[in-house]
């Protein structure tokens, strides 16, 4: 569990994380337990202030958050939306929402230069979007019509943008790492100064893909930072029954990787701090694993039953939203409700107009298949 | 008879053997207490514990090579993979150990445990989640692959891969799930269904359509269509798709002298052009027309919900096909 939520805006209470049900008897040390693992110089205990709820140390830049919250919201409007249509039968198959994520892909792609690379899973509407794919392409593409950023052929999880470097959303839990880990190798191989983000859930860190991903990555000292993005379950599975260890990015240490880890309550502090590991990928070439704590308000994917929690657990999670403490600090900074409700009536547009779009848009045809599967003739 | 789901009759099938057999337990992701992805398992885990209902991590390749190993000192695991496609990250378990560690060790050990999941296209899934995996496995000497369209042979054919000493990989579809049949009462005793024997689930005279797995409900489907105009389609469902039952398929063609092979999987090389090839070979003199196959698309599977169907055998593009080798118009 995380730690409760704060409920005032001005209040700052210092909690520290706890283990997860079912993991304290890991963490206790008798006098026979072997000595501590030597951190490397980078690795950070999660902060004391996590649940600070005023404004976060760095600097705040009015206009930046309101930029950042503006992404989230359109990001969670959009994905509300698609959820709606789903249930209308408009859109099929695999639908796994972002919602209650958004900080973690608005913060990440925030610290990140043009040109720079992401890589994703199938939960991939957020980071899609806060790399600047627009809501009509992402909506188009659900409703599988040939204007969708994958031309109606990938759908939900296989979301790709080229121009701002979305190198798209898998499928295989797991299978993409490696393929981030290649970006960065072109990047270094080529001296272009570019960053990859590669993003994963916790349930993913079991699979041997991301072992040799991270293993390859800190040897070659690959510029990529890796963001582990624990929402404590894998479909129906906690934490617990995936991992041995309940602090995800200690699997760092044993790669010689420096790594962080912190809750994603901040969308600055998200932008923060995934912004100084980007930051020592660029200046020196090496490799992070961050594991960002964070929260799916909805099921797994629209067919989960969600059994496996309860509702007492998700309302208080829904009060730690770090949409909602977007807002409250730009309250705090002297935003008034006319002004964030004018925004809020902007986004409503943006999105109602990718649901028109998407609705009137052309369906593709077969004759594209061909083309899709081969650069150049078919190989028959 | 009663009549149960598919979904039901293969948890029956394990729970059964479960019951007769310590030595049988089962392990996957989310197969105990979420009661499996799509609910095969469902009260396996109240019934049976975790000691023999086993939640994984998301591991493919080591908790099949987990499963291999026990298999090869005693136990007669069940791996369920969610769904065939995450089989991929497992390939060199069942490629390189499950199916050679009798030959390599002279026979010394075997291997009996089952690999199964819903396998091929389900709805809209999209490229990475909707592949038929039947010939990367029928293609394995050392593995026995199955593949059964109807509840009762799921049941009887999914008993007698646990209680079979060999590798099997046992190939079920999300799409049929639900799909209900006549499975006789368990009071009537243990149903167990031959490895290896196809079934002639309609008898026609004028042409064979040979299917496994979903594809022959489509061709039950499509000898209805073709019965409208007056053409008698026989079909013949594999259900084991390796060890291959060509006797059956090949007494069928002797009777209609015209045959089409369809199924879901890309045509190239596929277990298609294996049942194609038997016919030519054996059965050349009896044929009245060249065997055609139908196939899925020569494409990775389109997200687009009329394009995916557009690349699926119909009952339509299999009749078609009928038509074709009977020549008519
Ligand atoms: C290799 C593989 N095995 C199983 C699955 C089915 N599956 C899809 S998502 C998922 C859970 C992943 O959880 P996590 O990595 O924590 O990401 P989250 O969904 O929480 O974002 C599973 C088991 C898959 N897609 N690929
Ligand atoms: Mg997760």
């Amino acid at each position: 569990m995380l730690p409760g939520p704060s409920r005032s805006v001005m209040a700052a209470k210092p909690q520290k994380p706890q283990a997860n049900p079912g993991t304290e008897h890991r963490e206790k040390r008798g006098p026979d337990a072997p000595p501590p693992i030597k951190d490397s110089q980078f690795a950070r205990q999660a902060p004391a202030n996590l649940d600070r709820v005023s404004l976060p140390d760095v600097k705040v830049d009015v206009e930046e958050l309101t930029r950042l919250y503006r992404q989230m919201q359109l990001i969670r409007r959009v994905e509300e939306e698609a959820a709606r249509a789903y249930a209308q039968g408009k859109i099929g198959g695999f639908l796994h929402l972002y919602i209650g994520q958004e900080s973690v892909g608005v913060g990440a792609a925030a610290a990140l230069r043009p040109g720079d690379y992401v890589v994703g899973t199938y939960r991939d509407h957020g980071l899609a979007i806060a790399k600047g794919m627009s809501a009509r392409a992402v909506m188009a593409e659900l409703f599988g019509k040939v204007t969708g950023c994958s031309k109606g052929l990938g759908g939900s999880m296989h979301l790709f943008d080229a121009p701002n470097g979305m190198l798209g959303g898998y499928g295989i839990v797991g299978g993409h790492i490696p393929l981030a880990v290649g970006c960065a190798f072109a990047s270094k191989y080529r001296g272009d100064g570019r960053v990859t983000l590669c993003f994963f859930g916790e349930g993913s860190v079991t699979i041997g893909s991301f072992h040799e991903a991270l293993s390859l990555a800190a040897l070659w000292r690959l510029p990529i930072v890796f963001v582990c993005e624990n929402n404590e379950y894998a479909m129906g599975t906690p934490l617990a029954r995936t991992l041995s260890v309940e602090d995800v990015s200690q699997k760092a240490l044993a790669y010689g990787m420096p790594r962080d880890r912190f809750f994603a309550r901040d969308v600055l502090e998200v932008k923060q701090r995934l912004g100084e590991a980007i930051e020592r990928a660029r200046e020196t070439s090496e490799p992070t694993l961050v594991e960002v704590r964070t929260y799916r308000f909805r099921g797994h994917s629209m067919s989960d039953p969600g059994k496996y929690r309860t509702s007492d657990e998700i309302e208080a999670q829904k009060k730690l939203d770090p949409m909602l403490r977007a807002r409250a600090q730009l309250e705090l900074l002297g935003k008034t409700a006319e002004q964030l409700s004018a925004l809020d009536a902007e986004i409503e547009e943006e999105v109602q107009d990718a649901v028109r779009f998407a609705a009137e848009s052309e369906e593709p045809g077969p004759e594209l298949l061909e083309p899709m599967t081969y650069v150049g003739p078919f190989a028959r | 008879m009663r009549e149960i789901s598919y979904r039901v009759a293969l948890r029956e099938a394990i729970a059964e053997e479960m019951e007769r057999d310590d030595r049988v337990m089962i392990m996957g992701e989310e197969v105990g207490r979420y009661q499996g992805a799509y609910k095969v398992t469902e009260g396996l885990f109240d019934r049976f514990g975790e000691r023999r209902v086993v939640d994984t991590p998301i591991a493919e390749n080591g908790f099949a090579g987990i499963g291999v190993g026990a298999a090869m000192v005693g136990l007669r695991p069940i791996v369920e993979f969610m769904t065939w496609n995450f089989s991929a990250v497992a390939f060199d378990q069942i490629l390189s150990n499950a199916a050679k560690v009798r030959q390599m060790s002279g026979g010394q050990f075997s291997c009996p445990i089952v690999f199964r999941g819903p396998n091929g296209s389900a709805r809209q899934v999209g490229s990475q989640h909707s592949q038929s995996m039947d010939i990367f496995y029928a293609h394995v000497p050392g593995l026995k692959v199955l593949a059964p369209a109807f509840p009762r042979d799921a049941k009887g054919l999914l008993k007698a891969a646990i209680r079979d000493d060999n590798p099997i990989c046992f190939l079920e579809s999300e799409t049929l799930y639900n799909l209900k049949g006549e499975v006789p009462d368990p009071s009537e005793g243990d149903l167990l269904v031959d490895i290896g024997k196809a079934r002639v689930v309609r008898e026609g005279a004028d042409v064979t359509i040979v299917a496994w797995s979903r594809i022959s409900v489509v061709a039950m489907q499509a000898a209805a269509l073709l019965e409208k105009e007056g053409i008698s389609a026989e079909v013949v469902d594999l259900r084991s798709l390796r060890p291959l039952d060509h006797e059956t398929v090949l007494a069928s063609v002797a009777k209609t002298h015209r045959a089409v092979v369809a199924h879901e999987g890309w045509p190239y090389g596929g277990v298609g052009a294996e049942v194609v090839d038997r016919i030519q070979r054996h059965a050349f003199d009896e044929l009245d027309a060249p065997v055609l196959r139908v196939s899925g698309a020569d494409v990775p599977m389109p997200y687009n919900a009329k394009l995916e169907q557009w690349c699926l055998p119909q009952p339509e593009t299999i009749a078609a096909a009928c038509k074709k080798v009977l020549y008519v118009d």
